[in-house]
């Protein structure tokens, strides 16, 4: 009965209980948007550090000013650069080496001779040891001739044919989403990415004219063995190799991680001025609420209500308006958050990677715990004044 | 049960006026009896509803018990003294009382519903009493349909409800025609005659020819 008195209170003025749910639904909302997208920023950025997969590059020279291999990496644009292939000879003598792989990289185009303009990169399958143990969880057999992997975001499915530079490809793998400039790339092994690029060659598409495919590579990667530090490595690599330059990944994706810091920061004050001035108004329309109905809870006490009983009908009403203001507000943010992620990596600019279901799941129960909490305490505080209602006196100003 | 005031006071501090005191009501001692309706009259501010509000265990008293058989009201915790209110006591307040979101039938039955579920019989008799009260046709409207008679036949309803030994009815006639206030005070004398003790506060002149006994307040005290 007590629980339907709230329900009828609460329908009994419409207009007011709007108002309620709508404010609920406002801070849920709110809450919901912000954690996925703070929660996002950081999967994408976790997947980027996984996806690099190698503590130090080594790329031309050149490339690091022109910052077209962090262009490539982080943003998604295509592009290419080369040096000579004996420089990974040069670096492998670096003492603290442990793991050391080369990977070419080619960009297609918009013209006729390819389906799709998209990064390529090219590995070798002997030495990779970032893009295979990825690859592995899609497709889990050797990459044969013509045979290409590509991102998730790229509109072709497994069996499908792309052509490159009039070489016909077979899409082998389909790789999961990474919420990074990976999932707009096409990776390839070594034979197959040079045939692509003799033949641009051929038909005169890009301006490297005088290169080699088989004496080139794009940049290495490397990860360091127990006996030295990556610092280390790259001090020592730069020292002795004076047209190329050893990055650490780590350094290169703190631009991206300082990014992530100052959105995250203020989708935080956004979040918590959305939930004061929500706690604000939500207290204001609740004392409003139950100053307005003194005398029907001095009826209550009349007929023997106790304080406690009197408290709880408040609560009643608030956790029921609480609870459907937030599921209310939870639908909507995941309707707006989860279709558009697409839209807010591009407004973003940085990796955004939606969490798992089972962390959406959390997240909105998070959501909708802090929401209804909100409400209930800004409503205990009307339902503790209303407990201490002192009816005799009441009863006596009405008269 | 006898409901009797023992030397019960209630002192009330003026607002804006520091720790200025006034009495309300001064040492006072009254007795109610089961079968006897009592009429209390007196002019406005003499406290009437004051003490009304002390014995039915809504107002503590400043100084002084209120004893219902051998229990003292405000020795007992909240959570008690409001089943106890809830069971045995019926108060029909001054003005109008109703919660607007329930409907006539919900507000008389709504006591039978703070500590459980109205059985069949409580449905019945609230059948019973809103046919004796001439409101059952109202039984399914919102209180903001009802006249200010029909309300106060509502208020009546919803204080017996629960056969209560005690009532208090408060200018239950304050603003009903004469036909609609003989009908109310007729009501009232019956269920004394079935065994409650009821104290009526009214300046009703009628009223008396209703009483066992009437009592005058004046300046907080009673006259008699």
């Amino acid at each position: 009965m007590l629980h339907s008195l709230a329900l009828k209170n609460l329908r009994g003025k419409p207009g007011r209980t709007a108002v309620l749910m709508i404010l609920t639904a406002l801070l849920a909302l709110t809450v919901i948007s912000g954690t996925i997208i703070v929660s996002s920023l950081r999967s994408g950025l976790s997947s980027l550090e996984d996806r690099l997969g190698a503590e130090i590059m080594v790329v031309p020279y050149e490339a690091t000013t022109k910052k077209s291999f962090e262009n490539i990496l982080l943003q998604g644009s295509t592009g290419y650069f080369y040096m000579d292939k004996s420089v990974m000879d040069q670096v492998s003598e670096t003492e603290g080496i442990g793991e050391l792989s080369a990977q070419f990289y080619l960009a297609s185009t918009s013209s006729g001779c390819c389906s799709i303009p998209v990064q390529l990169i090219g590995f070798d399958p002997e030495t990779d040891f970032t893009i295979q143990p990825w690859i592995r969880r899609s497709f889990n057999e050797p990459l044969k001739e013509n045979d290409i992997v590509i991102g998730n975001d790229l509109n072709a499915f497994v069996g499908d044919t792309l052509q490159f530079y009039g070489v016909d490809c077979r899409v082998a793998a389909k790789l999961e989403k990474t919420g990074t400039s990976f999932d707009t790339t096409v990776f390839t092994g070594f034979d197959t990415i040079k045939k692509m690029t003799r033949a641009s060659i051929d038909k005169g598409l890009n301006t490297y004219k005088g290169v080699d495919p088989e004496a080139v590579v794009s940049c290495l990667l490397i990860n360091t063995s127990d006996e030295r530090s990556p610092e280390e490595v790259v001090n020592d690599t730069n020292l002795h190799n004076k047209k190329v330059r050893a990055v650490r990944t780590k350094e290169m994706i703190s631009g991206v991680s300082d990014s992530l810091g100052g959105v995250s920061r203020i989708v935080g004050i956004l979040m918590a001025a959305v939930w004061v001035l929500g706690g604000v108004i939500l207290l204001l329309a609740f004392t409003m609420s139950v100053n307005e109905r003194k005398k029907e809870f001095a009826v209550m006490r009349v007929i023997g209500a106790s304080r406690g009983l009197l408290a709880r009908t408040v609560m009643s009403e608030a956790l029921a308006v609480g609870l459907f203001g937030s599921l209310i507000g939870i639908a909507l943010g995941l309707f707006i958050m989860l279709p558009f992620a697409g839209a807010a990596e591009q407004l973003l600019a940085m990796p955004y990677l939606l969490p798992s279901a089972g962390k959406t799941a959390a997240l909105a129960a998070a959501a909708l715990a802090v929401s209804v909490l909100t409400g209930a305490l800004t409503a205990a505080v009307s339902a503790y004044r209303i407990s201490r209602l002192d009816t005799g006196v009441i009863l006596r100003g009405d008269n | 049960m006898v409901l009797k005031g023992e030397g019960i006071a209630k002192e009330f501090i003026r607002e804006g006026r520091g720790t200025n005191r006034f009495p309300a009501v001064s040492d006072t001692d009254i007795e109610l009896a089961p079968g006897t309706l009592t009429v209390l009259s007196g002019r406005s501010g003499s406290g009437k509803t004051t003490l009304l509000n002390m014995l039915s265990g809504l107002l503590p008293p400043t100084r002084g018990r209120v004893l219902l058989g051998e229990q003292d009201l405000y020795s007992l915790p909240d959570r008690e003294l409001s089943r106890l209110r809830n069971e045995k006591i019926g108060v029909i307040p001054q003005g109008q009382t109703a919660i607007h979101s329930l409907t006539v039938s919900e507000n008389i039955l709504l006591p039978c519903a703070l500590y459980g579920k109205p059985d069949k019989s409580a449905e019945a008799y609230a059948a019973k009493l809103m046919e004796q009260l001439d409101i059952a046709p109202l039984a399914g409207v919102r209180p903001s349909e009802l006249s200010g008679g029909e309300l106060r036949r509502m208020a009546i309803a919803r204080a017996l409800i629960r056969r209560p030994e005690i009532i208090f009815a408060d200018e239950p006639t304050g603003d009903l025609d004469d036909e609609n206030t003989a009908a109310v005070f007729d009501f009232l004398r019956s269920t004394a005659h079935e065994g409650a003790a009821v104290l009526v506060v009214t300046h009703e002149a009628s009223a008396g020819d209703y009483a066992d006994r009437q009592l005058v307040m004046k300046a907080g005290k009673i006259d008699i």
